[in-house]
């Protein structure tokens, strides 16, 4: 399986590191399992941290948008941190730019979560 | 080089883990035209879209049935074709994934890929075999090699 994932609190915001590929088969599969985790535990603010990721397939845009309904279900938020190019271009082609809250910077990302989520 | 084409045809059972060989060969034959960093990622998106796409729709995991792939180097662009043994499909049927009721769902965005990274996708039948896609890029330009690009003059 070619994705990892590292996983930090910050302030009362769940951060999630990324490195490798969201694809078809277990790298997708590993990031929703990652997601459900998450949920189970109560966690309602999540940042991805997409910035180890060198490569998402139609199918990883489609486990990342699946993971953003799942947050937003929840009455939590998923949001995006440190886009490569190449992401970041791939969101723009599928105009998810519009619907992701995208940073490049952790601080200002956590603290864009505000203090009533937790 | 400027006359010499290359042509390069396989044929393998329609399973998800070969699409990294597809993904590989059209690498490598890419890589021979001279194309960049970015143009071989855009290269290899569009084969993977289309591969698994040939695998999953086409031919509905059908382990009986193949994948064809076929890349053609011309003067002025490469052609890759891949093939399905699956019921005919027309990409105008398929659902605008940038539609507003569509940005949502969690699939429907490899053709607008293929289509975002190549200068042209069509899909006809193909005699023995099923949907034939197509997919056309132009080359660098020798003059101006993308930047990262293997130089033509080395071959
Ligand atoms: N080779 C094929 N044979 C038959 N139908 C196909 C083929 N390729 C694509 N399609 C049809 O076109 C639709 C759109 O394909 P597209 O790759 O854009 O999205 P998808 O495969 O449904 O989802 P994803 O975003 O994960 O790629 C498919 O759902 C399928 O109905
Ligand atoms: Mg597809």
């Amino acid at each position: 399986m070619s994705i990892n994932s590292t996983t930090k609190k910050v302030d009362s915001v769940t951060v999630i590191g990324l490195s490798g590929k969201i694809t078809i088969g277990e790298e997708c599969k590993h990031l929703r399992e990652t997601i459900r985790g998450q949920l189970s535990e109560g966690t309602k603010s999540i940042l991805l941290n997409l910035g180890d990721i060198s490569y998402i397939d139609s199918t990883g845009i489609g486990e990342l948008v699946s993971s953003f309904t799942s947050v937003s279900r929840q009455g939590g938020q998923l949001k995006l941190l440190n886009l490569t190019k190449k992401v970041h271009d791939l969101l723009q082609i599928t105009k998810l730019v519009t619907v992701f809250d995208i940073f490049e910077d952790e601080a200002k990302a956590v603290k864009s979560f505000g203090s009533t989520q937790a | 080089m400027a006359k010499e084409t290359i042509r390069v045809e396989i044929t393998l059972e329609s399973n998800l883990k070969h699409v990294e060989l597809i993904e590989v060969i059209a690498q490598t034959v890419a890589k021979q035209c001279g194309f960049g960093e970015d143009g071989l990622h855009e290269i290899l998106m569009a084969v993977h879209e289309c591969a698994i796409n040939a695998i999953c729709h086409g031919n509905k995991e059908d382990l009986q049935k193949q994948v064809g792939l076929s890349l053609s180097v011309h003067p002025d662009r490469l052609e890759i074709r891949v093939r399905d043994q699956g019921k005919s499909f027309n990409p105008n049927d398929v659902p605008d994934p940038l539609d507003k009721e569509n940005l949502m769902k969690p699939a429907g965005r490899g053709i607008l890929l293929i289509q975002a990274f190549m200068d042209e996708f069509r899909v006809g039948r193909c005699e023995n075999w099923g949907n034939e896609v197509i997919m056309t890029k132009r080359l660098p330009s020798p003059s101006q090699p993308e930047k990262g690009g293997v130089g033509r003059e080395h071959q």
